[in-house]
């Protein structure tokens, strides 16, 4: 039972402490000063979260109930509060003025996801992407209708909707084209690893080493290569090829992905037992039928979790492409640091965030819905 | 006919089947019995390449092996292993179905070949056919095992000690099915087992194999009663081996007829063995013997005690 009231109780003590220590929001008077904090609702949030604790301690699976229910009004409610809280520290403002969540409102929301994740443990999986997709909806609405507008972060995606909607766009190609990439050449490679076992250990090396270098540091050592690559076939150039841009990104981004691609491609094969290897090659299947009728089926769900894990860090690892002038939303956060723009990073970050989120879900959907036809 | 002609073999440096030469009957139920690494799966691998041979033949009716095509070959002879090797994401009848797939019979033949495997091979439980084979017990994982090596109607089926992993009343059940079911079709069928009971019990011939080579090869009361060196002796039983005489022959060859006795009966069917356990449970050194329900002699402690070589 405790270990079960023991993440209930460190969250619920982070959202404490986040609602009666830190800022809930930030006023500054333009977008480039930083401001001064305010926090009208911390006091009676904490008094209120305290309560409802204290009140349900007396029966925990009653308290879990509560408290995840609560979690769950907090993943919209919060952002509503803070819109609203703006949207009142506006109305006697000057324009320029912009109000932007602070660190106790994140922390807050943090705390009430994780509090929501961990409340939801067990439960089938339908409730729980009911659950998510509810909560995230509901955000969805509230900001259609305007509830959010004035929160900074708002207001800037709203002076930067068109170069924000092609970062987006540029940052799934990236990303896209790199896991297609990846899958075409880290299977047939994975496949041909785990034939040969005296092959793994130096291509696996030679891929585990690739992914101890920076990205940084990568993207930046393969500007020469392909400048000159885009120098001796000027034809490669016109198709886009140079020392910065997409092509060395996705060169890069691909290498990342390739280990963990040929890992899984790996585990996935090891998935089918000898012994039906064995009676399948006995009874006459061809090493085609093998793979198509006995190892893919087996090992799909194993190749899938892989394709997952490289779908999520190739998203992040696409942020820092932007460096060498690839694109993507990664341009927001680099050229936010550099303008010292809090919102623009902020704005950049947080939808590389939900990209990921999306991405690990819909794979996640995919994979249950594999594993229930197993 | 299965032939295998001056067969070597070698795992790294290391000889497996040594200057192997056998020959095996059409129809024949032929067993190869011995030690963990004698070599008798090994062997028994080489008739559908599974492993290659490194010098010699093996050769089906006359012609190599090597020379067929390898997937055509091996869809021709059945194939069954000890721990089954189920397709784990297909049902009990799309395993038994494998086969005849993938020679690409019609779809109406398949279903109904599978209907009769099952009744066959006695794994008439309503709907089993649907099911996957992680819901099976061991021993009807091994039925669906076999239902799939005989599935296309095979003249030749390898079966690589396919009741290893069985309990012994499974395993005894499934050998009756197995015999009856060769004896019917007249499949010619290779079995490898390290169980000397099981080789005597199924095997029209028996071939003990030792480091690689046959040591003897006859039928089953050849070995006992005639064997080839003291270390086929030892292998065929040592002082047990008279026990294992009584398991292979049946009660109509020591009965003695017209005569009475006492008790609860045998069948002139039954083995030898089985004769005697009777005996030891009533506590007597004499039974009635029964054919077909009637009376027809009596079976004799002293006989079993005093018959034989």
């Amino acid at each position: 039972m405790m270990s079960r009231a023991l993440p209930v109780f460190v969250l619920s003590a982070m959202a404490l402490v986040a609602a009666a220590c830190l800022p809930f929001l930030h006023v500054a008077p333009n977008r480039l000063l930083s401001g001064h904090a305010v926090s009208p609702l911390a006091w009676p949030l904490a008094a209120a979260w305290l309560a409802v604790i204290a009140v349900t301690a007396v029966r925990i699976p009653m308290q879990r109930v509560v408290v995840t229910a609560t979690a769950w009004f907090g993943i919209a409610g919060l952002p509503w509060l803070a819109g609203a809280e703006a949207q009142r520290i506006l109305s006697d403002a000057s324009a320029t003025t912009r109000v932007q969540p602070g660190a106790g409102f994140w922390l807050m929301w943090l705390a009430a996801a994780l509090l929501l994740l961990d409340g939801l443990r067990g439960r089938r999986p339908a409730v729980q992407v009911a659950a998510w997709i509810v909560a995230g909806f509901t955000i969805v609405v509230l900001a259609a209708a305007g509830a959010f507008d004035g929160l900074s972060l708002v207001r800037e995606w709203r002076a930067q909707r068109a170069p924000f909607a092609a970062a987006v766009a540029e940052h799934l190609r990236l990303a896209g084209t790199t896991l297609v990439l990846a899958l075409l050449t880290g299977a047939p490679l994975g496949w041909w690893v785990w034939r040969r076992r005296r092959a793994d250990g130096v291509v696996v090396g030679i891929l585990a080493f690739l992914q101890t270098v920076p990205s940084l540091a990568l993207f930046a050592l393969l500007i020469g290569p392909f400048a000159w690559l885009a120098r001796a076939w000027p034809a490669l150039g016109t198709l886009g090829f140079g020392g910065t841009g997409a092509a060395p990104a996705v060169f890069a981004l691909w290498l990342y992905a390739l280990l963990p691609v040929v890992r899984y491609t790996a585990a996935g094969l090891d998935a089918v037992p000898a012994d039906t290897r064995d009676a399948a090659r006995g009874l006459g299947m061809s090493r085609t039928q093998l793979l198509m009728r006995v190892q893919l089926p087996l090992g799909w769900p194993v190749l899938l979790a892989g394709l997952r894990i490289v779908a999520v860090q190739t998203i992040g690892l696409a942020a820092v492409a932007a460096l060498i002038g690839a694109g993507g939303l990664g341009r927001f956060v680099f050229l936010g640091i550099g303008q010292g723009a809090t919102d623009m990073v902020l704005l950049g970050t947080l939808a590389i965030i939900v990209l990921a989120l999306l991405v690990d879900f819909v794979f996640q959907a995919v994979l249950a819905w594999t594993e229930r036809r197993a | 006919m299965i032939e295998f002609d001056h067969v070597t073999k070698r795992f790294g440096g290391h000889l497996v089947i040594d200057d192997l030469s056998l020959r095996i009957d059409d129809g024949e139920f032929f067993v190869l019995v011995g030690p963990s690494g004698s070599g008798k799966s090994t062997l028994l691998r080489t008739v559908n390449r599974l492993v290659p041979v490194d010098a010699g033949a093996v050769r089906i009716d006359g012609e190599d092996v090597l020379s067929r095509d390898v997937e055509t070959l091996r869809r021709g002879i059945g194939y069954a292993i000890q721990s089954v090797g189920l397709f784990p994401h297909r049902t009990v009848g799309e395993n038994i179905a494998t086969v005849p797939r993938l020679l690409g019979w019609p779809e109406g033949d398949i279903r109904a070949r599978v209907t009769e495997l099952v009744e066959l091979l006695r794994l008439d439980e309503p709907g089993i056919a649907d099911r996957y084979p992680a819901t099976l017990s061991g021993g009807q994982q091994q039925r669906v095992g076999v239902a799939r090596a005989l599935a296309a109607r095979p003249r030749i089926v390898l079966m690589d000690e396919p009741f290893g992993a069985l309990d012994p009343i499974t395993r005894e059940s499934l050998q009756g099915s197995l015999k009856a079911i060769q004896r019917d079709t007249g499949t010619t069928i290779l079995f490898v087992t390290h169980d000397m009971d099981e080789a005597f019990r199924l095997g029209d011939r028996v071939a003990l194999m030792l480091d690689g080579r046959i040591a003897q090869v006859g039928a089953p009361l050849d070995l006992l009663h005639r064997p080839a060196n003291d270390r086929v002796r030892d292998f065929v039983g040592g002082t047990r081996a008279r026990l294992r005489e009584l398991a292979v022959r049946t009660v109509r060859d020591s009965m003695r007829v017209g005569e009475p006795a006492e008790g609860e009966a045998v069948d002139v069917a039954d083995s030898l063995q089985d004769a005697l356990a009777a005996m030891l449970a009533q506590r007597r050194d004499r039974l009635p013997v029964n054919s077909r329900g009637e009376r027809v002699g009596a079976i004799v402690l002293a006989d079993l005690v005093a018959n034989g070589p």
